[in-house]
C-alpha cells in the first residue's frame, strides 16, 4: 500500500487553478522530489498533503489518513507526517531542546524524561548534540534547519515534507543539511522534498516528479528523467540547471 | 422599571449643543496648530539643539507626559496668575492643551527624524544646504510621512481630551451638555447626544488628516517641474 | 475652613494619590481580562464577532473618556441602577482601557509570524496548545512595554473621575484648593505625585522598548 497517494486533488482560486488534478502514489522508503519552476504549484502541493491548503477536489490517502474537500480534524495526521520549512519556523522564545520537546510533551503527552532523551537523539541524528541549550538566534541558518528537522523527527513521523528546506541559505550551509537529508533518505524515512537542488535531486531522490503549469509533467525515476527527459519544458527547466 | 428615553426635550437644546460643537472644534483647533508648532520646534531643539537646551526639552516632555492633562488645565488657569497673567478660562484651556500636545508630539517628530537615514541628511548637506534647510527640505515630509498615523492619533486623543477643560467652564461641547443635563435633567439622553456628535467629530477630524496625507505625500508629475522653472518642490509650496 | 497649604495637607493628598492607585490597578485588572479575550476574539472568532469588537473598539476610541463616566454615572442611575461614583469610575475607566489595550494586544498577536503557527500546525498542536505554547508567549514579550506605557495612561485616565467627585488625587486637589486657596501650590504638589507615580512606569516601558539607547544616542 502506498504511504501517500494523491488522487485528482484540485486547488483553485476563481478560475485560476494551482493544483490541477494532481495524481501521485508514493511507496514507504522511497524519497519524492518535487522540481518546477516558482509558480508551479509545488509547494502548494506539499502543504495540501498535511492540510496546511485546504483542497478543492479529489482526496489524498496519507499513512492511513484520508484528507477530502472540507476535512478539518487534521491533528492525527500531523502527528504521523512531518513537516520542514524554508525558514526554519524555531519558535524563538525556546530554545533547542524546548523546540523538539515541545510537541512530543504537549500533542503525544509523552513523559518529560522520554521526551528528553528522544531530543538528545535526534539531535545527535543531525549532529547537533552540543546546541541543546541554544536559542534559535544563537545558531547558524544551516544549524537551525537541521533542528527544525530534529524537532519534526522527534514526533517520529511516518513521512517527511521538506519544503525547499535551503532555499534561505548560503551555499556552504546547504551543504551540512542536505547531508542530513541524505542520512534519512539512508536510513529509510519516507520523504517529499520540494527542491531547487536539481543535483540533490537527482542523488538522494529515487523518483523525481516535475511539476508544470498546476500538474504532473512528467516524473521517473530520478536517473531517467535527469538523464532523458521527455517534454521539451522540462529540458528547458533542467538545461540552466545542469550546466 | 423600564426606562423610556425622551431626546425631545435634548433636541429643543440643539442651539447649545451647536455652540459647544463650534467652540470645540475652534480650541481643539487653536490647540492643535499651536501645539503641533511647540511640538516640531522641540523635536528640532532635540534632534540638532545644544545639549542643555535639549535636557530642557526632555524635562518638558516628561512632565507634561507623566502628569494628567487636567492637572495641567489646572496649574495653567490658577497658576498662570501668579506671574501675572490674568486669562480667560477659554485662553488657559488653549494654552493646556496646546503644551500637552506639543510634549507629545515632539517625541513623534522626533521618532520620525530618527527614522531617516543619516545618508539623507548627508547628502543634503553635500549639497551645500544649512543643517536648517536639510531638515526644511530633506527630513521633514518623509519623516512625517513614517509618523503620520502616530500623530494623526494623538490628535485625536487632544481632540477628545479637550472635554476635560469643561472642569474651569472653558466653553467646549461637555459644557454645553452639562449645561443641557442641568436644564433638562434628561442626562442619559444629553450625554448620548454629547457623544455622537464627538464621534461624529472624530471621523471628520481623521478625514481632514486623511485629506492632508493626500496633499502632503502625493507623488507630483514631473512635467510640474519644468513649468515651474524646475524649482525644488518645497520652495514652490512657499510661494503658493 | 481657611488653612494654609503646607505638611499637614499632604495626608489629604496622600490618601487621594492611595485611590488613584486602587482605581488604576482595578482599571488594569479588568481591563486586561477583557482585553485579553477581546484581543484573542478579534484575531480568531467568527466574522460577526470580529467586526463587534472592531466596532467597539472604534467607537470607544471616539468618544471623551469624561462623555463615558458622565454616561455611567448619570446617565445609569436612571435606568433603575445607582451607580456609586466607584463604580461609575471603574465601569467607564475599564470599558474605554479595554478598547485602547485589547487593540494593542491584538498587534501584538498579529505581530508573530504566521509561519510561527504553520509549524505549530504541523506539529498536531491544538488551537489553545499553539496559543498557549507558541503564540502568546511571544505576543506577551512584545506586548510588555506598550502595557507598561498604557498603565502611564490609565494613571492620568484616572483624573477626569474628579469630575464626578470621586475623591481621588485630582479631587483630593480640588478640595485642598477650596480649603487653602493656593491652587499653585496644591496642583503642583498634585502634579508631582502623578509624576511619581507615572515617571518610574514611563522610564521602564521606555526601556522595555530600548528607547532609552536610541536617547543616549542622541
Amino acid at each position: 500500500m502506498p504511504a501517500v497517494q494523491l488522487n485528482n486533488i484540485k486547488k483553485c482560486y476563481g478560475a485560476l487553478c494551482v493544483l490541477d488534478g494532481i495524481n501521485l502514489s508514493v511507496e514507504p522508503r522511497d524519497v519524492v522530489a518535487v522540481i518546477g519552476q516558482s509558480g508551479s504549484g509545488k509547494s502548494t502541493m506539499l502543504r495540501c498533503i498535511n492540510g496546511l491548503e485546504q483542497i478543492q477536489g479529489g482526496s489524498i490517502d496519507i499513512v492511513g489518513h484520508r484528507i477530502e474537500p472540507g476535512t478539518h480534524s487534521l491533528r492525527s495526521l500531523r502527528k504521523e507526517v512531518g513537516m520542514v520549512f524554508q525558514s526554519y519556523n524555531l519558535f524563538p522564545h525556546l530554545n533547542v531542546a524546548e523546540n523538539i520537546m515541545l510537541a512530543p510533551r504537549v500533542v503525544k503527552n509523552v513523559p518529560k524524561q522520554e521526551a528528553w532523551e528522544t531530543a538528545q537523539m535526534v539531535l545527535k541524528q543531525v549532529g547537533l548534540a552540543d546546541k541543546v541549550g541554544a536559542y534559535p538566534d544563537e545558531l547558524s541558518g544551516g544549524q537551525q534547519q537541521r533542528v527544525a528537522i530534529a524537532r519534526s523527527l522527534a514526533m517520529k513521523p511516518k513521512v517527511m515534507l521538506f519544503d525547499e528546506v535551503t532555499s534561505a541559505l548560503d551555499p556552504q550551509l546547504t551543504g551540512e543539511v542536505l547531508k542530513t537529508i541524505a542520512e534519512l533518505a539512508a536510513a529509510g524515512m519516507t520523504m517529499i522534498l520540494v527542491t531547487h537542488e536539481m543535483g540533490f535531486a537527482r542523488q538522494v531522490a529515487n523518483r523525481t516528479v516535475f511539476m508544470y503549469k498546476g500538474q504532473i509533467w512528467e516524473e521517473g525515476r530520478s536517473e531517467d528523467l535527469f538523464a532523458a527527459p521527455k517534454t521539451p519544458e522540462l529540458r528547458s527547466f533542467i538545461a540552466p540547471n545542469l550546466k | 422599571m423600564a426606562y423610556q428615553m425622551h431626546f425631545g426635550p435634548v433636541l429643543d437644546r440643539a442651539p447649545e449643543f451647536v455652540d459647544g460643537t463650534i467652540n470645540t472644534i475652534l480650541l481643539s483647533g487653536q490647540g492643535i496648530v499651536i501645539g503641533l508648532a511647540i511640538g516640531l520646534a522641540v523635536a528640532i531643539i532635540r534632534v540638532e539643539g545644544p545639549r542643555w537646551l535639549d535636557q530642557i526639552a526632555v524635562a518638558y516632555i516628561e512632565i507634561i507626559r507623566n502628569t494628567p492633562l487636567l492637572v495641567q488645565v489646572f496649574l495653567f488657569f490658577f497658576g498662570l496668575p501668579y506671574i501675572g497673567l490674568r486669562l480667560s478660562a477659554d485662553t488657559s484651556a488653549i494654552i493646556a492643551i496646546s503644551f500637552n500636545l506639543g510634549a507629545y508630539s515632539a517625541e513623534i517628530f522626533r521618532a520620525g527624524f530618527l527614522a531617516i537615514p543619516k545618508s539623507q541628511i548627508e547628502a543634503g548637506l553635500a549639497l551645500g544646504l544649512t543643517r536648517l534647510q536639510t531638515i526644511r527640505y530633506v527630513v521633514i515630509v518623509p519623516a512625517l510621512k513614517v509618523v503620520f498615523p502616530a500623530l494623526t492619533g494623538q490628535l485625536t486623543l487632544t481632540l477628545l481630551g479637550s472635554s476635560v477643560v469643561c472642569a474651569i467652564s472653558a466653553n467646549e461641547l461637555t459644557l454645553a451638555a452639562s449645561k443641557v443635563e442641568s436644564l433638562t435633567f434628561r442626562s442619559l439622553e444629553t450625554f448620548l447626544v454629547a457623544g455622537a456628535i464627538y464621534v461624529t467629530l472624530t471621523f471628520v477630524f481623521r478625514f481632514t488628516y486623511w485629506l492632508i496625507s493626500l496633499w502632503l505625500f502625493h507623488r507630483k508629475d514631473p512635467a510640474r517641474f519644468q513649468i515651474a522653472g524646475a524649482l525644488p518642490h518645497g520652495q514652490e509650496r512657499v510661494e503658493a | 475652613m481657611i488653612q494654609s497649604f503646607g505638611f499637614s495637607s499632604l495626608p489629604i493628598l496622600l490618601h487621594g494619590a492611595l485611590w488613584t492607585l486602587i482605581l488604576s490597578a482595578s482599571t488594569f485588572v479588568a481591563a486586561g481580562i477583557f482585553s485579553l479575550i477581546f484581543a484573542l476574539l478579534r484575531v480568531l472568532g467568527p466574522r460577526p464577532v470580529r467586526l463587534l469588537i472592531a466596532g467597539y473598539i472604534e467607537l470607544v476610541q471616539a468618544t471623551p473618556l469624561l462623555i463615558l463616566l458622565f454616561l455611567a454615572y448619570y446617565g445609569l442611575s436612571f435606568l433603575g441602577y445607582y451607580f456609586p461614583p466607584l463604580a461609575a469610575a471603574v465601569i467607564s475607566l475599564t470599558l474605554y482601557a479595554t478598547a485602547f489595550l485589547a487593540d494593542i494586544w491584538r498587534g501584538c498577536i498579529e505581530a508573530i509570524p504566521k509561519q510561527q503557527w504553520e509549524a505549530a500546525d504541523a506539529l498536531a498542536m491544538s488551537t489553545p496548545q499553539k496559543l498557549r505554547y507558541v503564540i502568546l508567549p511571544q505576543a506577551f514579550r512584545i506586548s510588555l512595554g506598550p502595557t507598561v506605557g498604557f498603565l502611564v495612561q490609565i494613571v492620568k485616565n484616572t483624573s477626569v473621575t474628579a469630575l464626578i467627585s470621586f475623591v481621588e488625587l485630582t479631587r483630593a486637589g480640588q478640595l485642598l484648593n477650596n480649603m487653602t486657596f493656593q491652587p499653585f501650590e496644591v496642583f503642583l504638589t498634585v502634579a508631582a505625585m502623578y509624576f511619581i507615580i507615572c515617571y518610574p512606569l514611563s522610564y521602564y516601558s521606555e526601556y522595555l522598548q530600548g528607547g532609552k539607547r536610541a536617547r543616549s544616542s542622541t
